[in-house]
């Protein structure tokens, strides 16, 4: 009997985009299903990540098929934890969406495409075979491209051709990094490959494959030379779609990095450096791109690569403590980035407009949400005890650990760009009265005129992973206890392999 | 067979990144397309050509004999053939869309719009 607890994070959203389907054109029992449907797969989630956190890994392999020969799920700590935050997010944005996508986007097909989009998410985290992990990228893709051009006017298809064709070029390149690495090692499940690459005599090719899967990950998750796509593309969609994407997106080729340059290709001088050289530049050039815009959506993007640098000089310096930053900084900067992109969501509700000249005076018009913002916001910065902070602690720490002064001066960078950044964003659209410069908002209801249920709708997400970012602020020792579990087994794969491979892999 | 297909590899990813560097968005996909190809040969050519044995294991034997012809391979390309059909077609219509609204096919100028607007 084949154990299918891992298949259901995948199957279930599955599940619920396919009876979505059915419900085509009825926006309002789509409404229900989704949310429903989200929270169910929420709970799931939660119960898997429960049982793995608190026993052991669990494996699957597809059709029976034995180890290396077949495609494997895993399920260890580190890719629970990013399912239980994918569907975190999930919820957050779901309900969020009811409220705020219009009813053409839903008459075409918003809610199946999220929730594949949260399919293949879910897929990618839960994987143990590399051409698998492609093939998620591509439905990851393919779903985030409808959500990205569905109902666009001209702004929004503009934009989304710099996306699509950055975000193809970068499954070219994985997949020539895959085809050159089934080449040199005869395998795709990743804990064999763990152990044959290792093995492999000629490490200058092997050098070569590991740069080719950087760039592919790279582009997708928007480090220093590869993330323009980014900024120019994540301004336009519908703040809910912004939200997912800004959130979880990215991450993804974060993680994936994570999970290849631990598990198969271990970093050595040449590619340590390199990965040094491009978390410094990804977090001193993205805090300056977020210096000098003035739409506030735009500059939250630039912060999005800005704050990958943090995991990248996690990975980079490649000690117990700094993996263990970068998982914390990973968990954290999900729940907030979306919560960020919510925040924007609602305040374009409220105003009309992403830029920032136009807006102001929200802490005069809605005290007790601006208290609430200004915690989602605080905890971006990572203002003591809020959650952005104790990652940072422990990238300090690992930096000076490691001697690299050149990362410690791009982490304090990068953390004050980002506090002068957010201080801007406040003063303009929160303390600064508001200039009444649009003509098209007096004709639109004020947020206080929508029905009660409508409101209550908007700021549930926010309030939901407000309370979530302050857990594992105020219960970081939960999360440090977890976040260095998952640095544990990335510094050491012998378990992962062990688990798939059923046998303890040979010390060379 | 081996040093054809290498060069005909080269060929194609050279065409295809020479294509995507112009700023025609039909030539960019067919820059893709071709990109595509290439990567689709290379997972053929690294998977060790083997002619006229397939793998299938003789009636009067337990296990393979010979050098067989490697089949994941051709798995391998068969799905990443068929998604990249759905993303190139996906990508065509996306292309023909953004020519109809913003009116030009030079990424420039489809990027200035975007700064614009």
């Amino acid at each position: 009997m084949m154990d299918i607890s891992i298949v259901l994070p995948v199957l279930l959203p599955l599940m619920v985009a396919i009876l979505l389907l059915f419900f085509w054109g009825k926006t309002q029992s789509q409404k229900w299903i989704s949310v429903l449907g989200s929270m169910a797969v929420l709970g799931y989630n939660s119960w898997l990540f429960i049982t793995v956190y608190t026993g052991s890994m669990l494996t699957m392999q597809a059709g029976n098929w034995e180890a290396p020969f077949g495609i494997t799920l895993v399920a260890d700590v580190f890719s629970v934890t990013m399912i239980l935050l994918t569907s975190i997010a999930g919820v957050a944005v779901s309900i969020f969406s009811v409220g705020s996508i219009s009813t053409a986007r839903i008459r075409f097909g918003y809610f199946p495409i999220l929730h594949l989009l949260l399919m293949g998410l879910n897929g990618a985290f839960l994987t143990g075979d590399i051409f698998n992990l492609y093939v998620w990228f591509e439905i990851i893709i393919i779903a985030s491209f409808v959500l990205m051009t569905l109902g666009g006017g001209k702004a929004q298809l503009a934009s989304a051709v710099n996306y699509v064709i950055m975000n193809l070029l970068a499954s070219v390149i994985f997949l020539t990094a895959i085809a050159i690495l089934y080449g040199i090692a005869g395998t795709l499940n990743m804990a064999d490959l763990s152990i044959k690459v290792a093995l492999i005599e000629n490490r200058g090719l092997v050098n070569v494959t590991a740069l080719l899967f950087f760039v592919g990950f790279g582009i997708k998750s928007a480090v220093f030379p590869l993330y323009f796509w980014l900024p120019s593309s994540y301004h336009t969609p519908p703040s809910a779609v912004a939200a997912i994407f800004g959130g979880l997106l990215t991450k993804v080729g974060v993680y994936a990095l994570l999970r290849v340059f631990t598990l198969i290709f271990i970093p050595d001088s040449f590619l340590s450096t390199l990965l040094l050289a491009v978390a410094a530049l990804t977090l001193v050039t993205g805090a300056f791109g977020a210096l000098i815009q003035s739409n506030a959506r735009k500059m939250l993007s630039y912060l999005i690569v800005c704050h990958i640098g943090f995991m990248m000089a996690g990975l980079a310096m490649y000690t117990d403590t700094a993996l263990t930053g970068a998982a914390f900084y990973l968990i954290h900067d999900i729940i907030v980035k979306t919560n960020v992109f919510i925040l924007l969501g609602l305040v374009f509700i409220m105003y009309g407009s992403f830029k920032m000249p136009d807006l102001g005076g929200l802490y005069a018009d809605y005290p007790k949400l601006a208290l609430v913002m200004a915690l989602v916001l605080f905890s971006l910065v990572g203002i003591p005890p809020l959650s952005g902070f104790w990652p940072k602690l422990f990238l300090f720490e690992a930096a000076f650990d490691t001697q690299s002064y050149v990362m410690i001066g791009a982490l304090i960078f990068a953390s004050f760009i980002t506090l002068v950044v957010i201080a801007k964003m406040w003063s303009q659209i929160f303390w600064k009265p508001n200039p009444n410069t649009l003509e098209r908002i007096k004709h639109l209801p004020s947020f206080m005129e929508l029905s009660w249920n409508r409101r209550a709708i908007l700021i549930s997400p926010l309030l939901l992973l407000t309370a979530v970012s302050l857990y594992i602020g105020f219960g970081a020792e939960n999360i440090v206890k977890l976040s260095s579990q998952i640095a544990n087994d990335l510094m050491d794969p012998s378990g992962y392999i062990e688990a798939v491979l059923g046998t303890k892999p040979q010390t060379p | 067979m081996e040093l054809l297909l290498a060069i005909v590899v080269g060929i194609l990813y050279a065409a295809g990144i020479y294509m995507m560097l112009r700023r025609s968005l039909v030539k960019l996909i067919i820059g893709l397309i071709l990109l595509g190809n290439g990567a689709n040969m290379l997972i053929f050519l690294l998977g060790r050509i083997t002619k006229g044995s397939p793998p299938i294991i003789p009636a009067e034997s337990k296990v393979f004999l010979e050098a067989y012809a490697d089949p994941i391979p051709q798995a391998l390309i068969l799905t990443a053939i068929v998604i990249s059909f759905g993303l190139q077609a996906f990508a065509i219509v996306l292309m023909k869309r953004v020519y109809q609204v913003v009116g030009t096919d030079d990424i420039d100028q489809v990027n200035n719009m975007e700064e614009t607007l």
